[in-house]
């Protein structure tokens, strides 16, 4: 085990390289850079920005470089100093940005993540046990629905319906007051007053999902002579099931968790838009439109790792779960 | 197909022979016993027959504005009504709106007239249109008798103009994203996947590491990151191929996966050796020999990926990053319900995302229905 948790984190270390790449290089695509954007802003103001200046502005933030020494200089930073560059925008450096952003957007992700796990396996193997009843007609049109609204637009309704009938708008992920305050229970409530929304606007496609996931491993299982056996045996119908084949059908339950919590970061982005939330979403697409490149890569990239990471966890649970999976 | 068909030989005597069916008609046969799959593809065929017809569908053109009626609620049709020499008629027809502004809130406040009818006729004419792009007409299929009266079906939109028609207008971008996106995925999906599963060893490593790289990187901040990426002012028509290619680019990862396990598991068939050992290339085995025989495993793929496009295309339009007005799709018009204050005066501005789970809805049943179907020798 220990060997094939180092070789997995061996494994991580060209995906991290492409990731960074692929990053960067999104982030450079768009024609123009961050000095465009500032002259623009400030011509539109009504100041005469010179060439010189625009030149000065440009080699103040090294923008003038070839693009793979930009690129060097940023990733061999964030390593050897664990510097993420500056904030052309924000004029702070990306590290003050980021990590409270990242934090919000892994606890929501992480909680939307336990609110499907939850709801997804009682469900699930309501519907393979009981399958055709009532109960399981239900969970295939929750289902059904849960796939096919878009995060966004669930997000909407549920504002939208708060707004009309509450009279609440139900935005961000702390009420005004609380914002700059330090943490405490007063806010700790308040915060988990704010949460529900967007984890139930997230869980509801990934619940979805995964309840037929579930059920239908579960269904394939059941067929089987050794719960045949089992029950041949006089074992109880709910340890008939628990068992064994719930046990077994879980395996492609866990390699789905992590596409999952793909899913959920990545659906994140948006909601948390729509939601205005404290999260990574509103501050990257910012970033992406003013061309503050280093701010909108160094999301893109802790994206992908916080993703990344939640696969190798996946797979070391997949091991741990399955003794038949062989380390290789 | 691998598994040998009963033929006349093999039945013996020629009269009771039992028929020849084929796979095609295997098909057919389990697919319609899936009744929510047939219902999915009355709808899909429904829907794109709708957007084939868009222009002639939707009473209103889509730019078509009535500036009395900004946010004007929807109007229920009718169908019985007395004329005035007391006969009863049966007949469409919405009921006038009474528009008055609200000074206090600077609003229209619109209330139903039921002293004016306003009679809905079949064929009148309208707004200008070409059909598939090329025939003129101006015919519609229904529509007010009096074109300056307002039919609103599912209301109005900030601008006073015809959500029901808007809505019907952007099914052709929406709908038709997902197929130009899905036609370039299966492509890149076809030659990846098959590559992988036809030569296996190095090459298969090197395109499955490339898949696992694309599928753990969050899908959404990489769209948006290569659709801020796209320049502002470029023609709409080059911005919606650009953006099926940024939807593409990872979508065909799971296209690929599918084709691959396919080839893997008919890579040692005989079909496949007897061709290869005729001398046929790697290029004709592939496509003339394998391909047929998985087929309708890639139609149900395909089918099931269309809607995540449908989907991916209104997120990214929505958060202004896809397509822009003046192209209508529902994404773009989504985008109007943006703002909570206008989705709590008019509501209505959700009827295009109802369009979207409608739409979403109907595919991913009709590819459920096509993915158990396609299989038609297996036995449950």
């Amino acid at each position: 085990m220990t060997n094939y948790l180092l070789r997995r984190l061996l494994y991580m270390i060209p995906t991290l390289i492409a990731v960074s790449f692929v990053a960067f290089a999104v982030i450079t695509l768009p024609p123009g850079d961050y000095a465009d954007t500032y002259v623009l802003a400030a011509r539109q103001s009504g100041q005469v920005v010179t060439p010189e200046q625009e030149q000065a502005i440009r080699e103040f933030y090294k923008l003038d470089r070839p693009w793979i020494v930009q690129y060097w200089d940023w990733t061999s930073s964030i390593i050897t100093r664990g510097d993420f560059g500056f904030s052309f925008q924000w004029d702070l450096p990306v590290n003050e940005l980021i990590w409270p952003r990242l934090a919000m957007t892994f606890v929501v992700s992480f909680s939307s993540l336990m609110l499907v796990w939850i709801i997804a396996i009682p469900i699930g193997v309501y519907s393979a046990v009981r399958q055709y009843s009532v109960g399981d007609m239900l969970a295939t049109i929750f289902g059904f629905i849960g796939l096919a609204i878009p995060n966004f637009l669930f997000a909407l309704v549920l504002m939208y319906v708060s707004f009309r009938y509450f009279g609440a708008s139900v935005g961000g992920l702390f009420s005004p007051e609380y914002i700059n305050a330090p943490w405490s229970f007063a806010k700790l409530g308040d915060f988990l007053g704010k949460l529900w929304l967007p984890m139930v606007v997230l869980g509801t496609a990934g619940t979805a999902g995964l309840i037929r996931v579930v059920r239908a491993n579960l269904l394939d299982e059941l067929k089987k002579p050794y719960v045949v056996t089992a029950r041949a045996k006089g074992m109880r119908e709910r340890d008939a099931i628990r068992k064994y084949p719930l046990r077994i059908a879980l395996n492609p339950f866990v390699s789905s968790l992590n596409d999952v919590f793909v899913q959920l970061v990545s659906g994140a982005t948006i909601v948390s838009v729509v939601l205005s939330l404290q999260t990574t979403g509103p501050l990257l697409l910012e970033a992406l439109r003013a061309e503050d490149m280093y701010l909108a890569g160094s999301f893109i990239m802790m994206l992908s790792l916080l993703t990344v990471v939640g696969t190798l966890v996946s797979d070391l649970l997949l091991a741990w779960l399955d003794p038949r999976i062989r380390f290789r | 197909m691998s598994v040998a068909m009963p033929t006349l030989e093999d039945a013996g005597a020629s009269e009771n022979a039992p028929r020849v069916v084929t796979p095609a008609q295997l098909i057919w046969r389990k697919f319609r016993r899936h009744r929510l799959a047939m219902l999915g593809a009355v709808l899909t065929i429904a829907l794109y027959l709708g957007a084939a017809f868009a222009p002639f569908i939707a009473p209103f053109g889509p730019n078509e504005y009535q500036s009395r009626y900004t946010y004007a609620p929807p109007q229920t049709v009718h169908w019985i009504r007395t004329n005035e020499e007391g006969r009863r008629i049966f007949g469409p027809y919405v009921y006038d709106l009474k528009v008055s502004v609200d000074y206090a809130s600077g609003r229209r406040v619109f209330e139903t007239d039921r002293e004016n009818v306003i009679p809905i006729r079949f064929f009148p004419r309208g707004a200008e249109y070409r059909l598939f792009g090329f025939i003129p007409a101006d015919r519609h299929l229904f529509g007010p008798a009096d074109p300056d009266r307002p039919m609103f079906l599912t209301g109005a939109d900030r601008l006073g103009r015809d959500m029901f028609s808007r809505t019907i207008i952007g099914s052709q971008v929406s709908l038709s994203i997902g197929l130009v996106g899905v036609i370039m995925s299966l492509i890149l999906g076809l030659i990846f996947g098959g590559l992988s599963g036809y030569y296996g060893g190095a090459v298969d490593t090197l395109i499955q590491r490339v898949i696992e790289f694309l599928q753990s990187i969050p899908s959404i901040p990489l769209w948006i990151g290569l659709a801020a990426a796209l320049p502002k002012d470029v023609n709409p028509a080059l911005i919606y191929f650009y953006i099926t290619l940024i939807l593409s680019l990872i979508g065909w990862t799971g296209l690929a996966r599918v084709v691959r396990g396919r080839f893997l598991s008919l890579k040692n068939e005989d079909f496949v050796r007897a061709a290869r050992l005729d001398g046929a290339s790697p290029w004709r085995v592939m496509f003339r020999h394998m391909v047929p025989s998985f087929l309708s495993h890639i139609i149900a793929a395909v089918t099931l990926a269309i809607p995540a496009m449908i989907l991916a295309e209104t997120a990214l339009s929505f958060l202004g990053l896809g397509l822009r007005q003046p192209v209508i799709s529902w994404g773009v018009l989504l985008q109007e319900a943006q703002n909570i204050r206008s989705v709590a005066t008019a509501p209505w501005l959700f009827v295009p995302g109802g369009a979207v789970v409608v739409a979403v809805l109907a595919m991913n049943f009709l590819g459920d229905g096509l993915r158990d179907a396609a299989d038609p020798f297996s036995s449950n």
